[in-house]
């Protein structure tokens, strides 16, 4: 990659969502991710991970423990909050209200998987629009793909980890050959850009550097 | 500071017609509040205290498929075309289900419940929303196993008539199998689970006995009565799809339902927390979701 290396945003935006896909080699990336941020991350996270339907849901908790911002699974019709990451429940498809809050569903897995990252990301963009960040990680199959093309017609920002530097490229190349991403990023520099996100809204105009 | 040569500025584009897009939005809202009107005032089915996210999920899904413009269109053709309204009804009422789904919720009733329904010399059981009637048929051989089964009487109902008439075969696809005797054994399954079906061709079928105490019934949550006087209710990952306003009519018909000290058990992820009736019910395995209904006077 490295063609696409940032974007121009010409209008403030305030983004009043992140959702991530990710599925093999979650655990790495995510533990990357989420103890980088700011207990006060102003931007909800949701984290659409697929896992074992007979999981007990360790990794939230594990991410819990080593995070300044609190990390939780889903409830259904919860309120998205600031400074919180939520994560899909085992067995579970998210979606979400124009309320903002969760909803859940057991519908069919979706490319094999439940929760499947389409499923969120195309209720998010629903709702959300141009205020959402899309985010697809590491993965071996290709959901999410399809969502990302969604959010990014609903006018939401897309981002793709370098699949290069991904534990498992087949999610972000999948992704990426569905749809060019506005960022590819390497994991270390995903938290950084998440905070510059949240501070864009702020500004009149604003360049997002390579190397965040 | 920032030079701009080191970036490349591509198109995200501005939404500077937000305007435009809450107007489509609205449109959106209105067709398919619309939708789910025409359905209800023409066959009586009632979704419009549906999760919306879910609802529209599934109805443009429909209108995809179908090669559809627009929700106008559809509502046309619900009015007019019988046929297209239940393969939309098909896709409303989330049909799937498992045997055993969530084995650790079947150890539970087997070490917590059980005991506390031998007591009884009669037991009355209710599946609410039994889809394809793997979650009865995975209670009726719990019930077997604990002795139980000749004194209950199993009603399970669901608002789909084609998912019930999937239940009454209790035919089911075999590569299935694996997956349920798997689930079987962790839920405290003590024979086996090959005792239960019988296998032809690409299917099994299971063993008849286990219907012996079952009725299959056609019940709508949302605009049918009571049942009266059961011991225990099943409601397993129905009210998810409901709004909390009818989460909450739901739970009160479960309440009028229940003997005093019944019990009433929820999905995994179905809470009685918010409810306005939770102060009737006490939590008697948590993580499990099984409630049980004070005594009268306690409440
Ligand atoms: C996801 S299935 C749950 C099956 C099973 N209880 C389980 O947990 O595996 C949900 C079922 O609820 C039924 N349902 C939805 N709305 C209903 C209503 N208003 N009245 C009765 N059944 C309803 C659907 O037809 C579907 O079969």
């Amino acid at each position: 990659m490295g063609t696409i290396t940032g974007a121009l945003l010409s209008k403030p935006r305030v983004f009043r969502c992140i959702a991530i896909g990710v599925s093999a080699g979650g655990m790495h990336a995510l533990s990357t991710i989420i103890p980088a941020l700011p207990k006060d991350f102003p931007i909800p996270i949701v984290v659409i991970q697929h896992i074992s339907p007979l999981s007990d849901n360790y990794t939230t908790r594990y991410l819990d423990s080593i995070s300044r911002i609190h990390v939780k699974e889903v409830d259904e019709k919860e309120r998205l909050r600031r400074g919180t990451v939520y994560t899909a429940p085992p067995n579970y498809h998210v979606l979400v209200e124009e309320d903002e809050t969760f909803s859940l569903s057991v519908e069919e897995r979706i490319n094999f998987a439940r929760p499947s990252v389409d499923v969120f990301f195309e209720s998010a963009a629903e709702v959300y629009g141009d205020s959402l960040i899309g985010v697809i990680l590491t993965g071996a199959n290709s959901d999410g793909s399809k969502g990302l093309k969604k959010i990014k017609e609903e006018g939401g920002v897309i981002v793709v980890q370098d699949p290069q530097n991904a534990e498992v490229e087949g999610m972000p190349k999948a992704a990426i050959e569905t749809v060019t991403p506005h960022f590819v990023l390497k994991l270390d520099e995903l938290a950084p850009f998440f905070v510059k996100m949240a501070k864009h809204g702020r500004k009149k105009t604003e360049l997002i550097p390579e190397n965040i | 500071m920032i030079n701009k040569k080191e970036f490349v500025s591509i198109d995200i584009p501005d939404f500077e017609d937000d305007f435009q897009f809450g107007w489509k939005k609205e449109n959106e809202k209105i067709e398919l509040d619309l939708l789910l009107e025409a359905i209800y005032q023409k066959y009586h089915y009632d979704f419009k205290d549906y999760s919306r996210a879910h609802i529209k999920r599934r109805v443009l899904y429909r209108m995809r498929i179908s090669n559809m413009e627009n929700l106008s269109q559809m509502q046309h053709q619900i009015l007019y075309d019988r046929s297209f309204f239940e393969t939309l009804l098909m896709d409303l009422s989330i049909n799937v289900t498992e045997m055993f789904r969530d084995p650790s919720f079947y150890l539970a009733i087997r070490k917590k419940i059980i005991p506390q329904l031998k007591k009884y010399s009669f037991i009355k059981l209710w599946h609410a929303g039994c889809a394809s009637g793997e979650e009865v048929y995975s209670m009726a051989i719990l019930l077997k196993e604990e002795g139980l089964y000749s004194r209950t009487q199993i009603y399970a109902t669901d608002f789909n008539t084609i998912a019930l008439q999937k239940a009454r075969s209790a035919i089911y696809p075999i590569d299935m199998i694996k997956d349920y005797t798997s689930n079987y054994q962790k839920a405290g399954g003590i024979n086996s689970f090959a005792e239960y079906y019988t296998a032809k061709y690409d299917s099994v079928i299971l063993d008849s006995t286990l219907k012996e105490r079952i009725v299959f019934a056609d019940h709508n949550l949302v605009t049918d009565g009571v049942f009266g006087e059961m011991n225990l209710i099943l409601c397993r990952n129905v009210l998810i799809y409901f709004t909390r306003k009818l989460q909450n009519r739901v739970i009160k018909l479960f309440m009028e339902s229940l003997t005093p000290s019944g019990f009433l058990c929820l999905g995994t992820k179905e809470t009685l927390q918010f409810s306005e009736y939770a102060q009737f019910f006490s939590s008697i395995v948590e993580k499990e979701k099984i409630f049980q209904r004070k005594p009268d006077d306690n409440a």
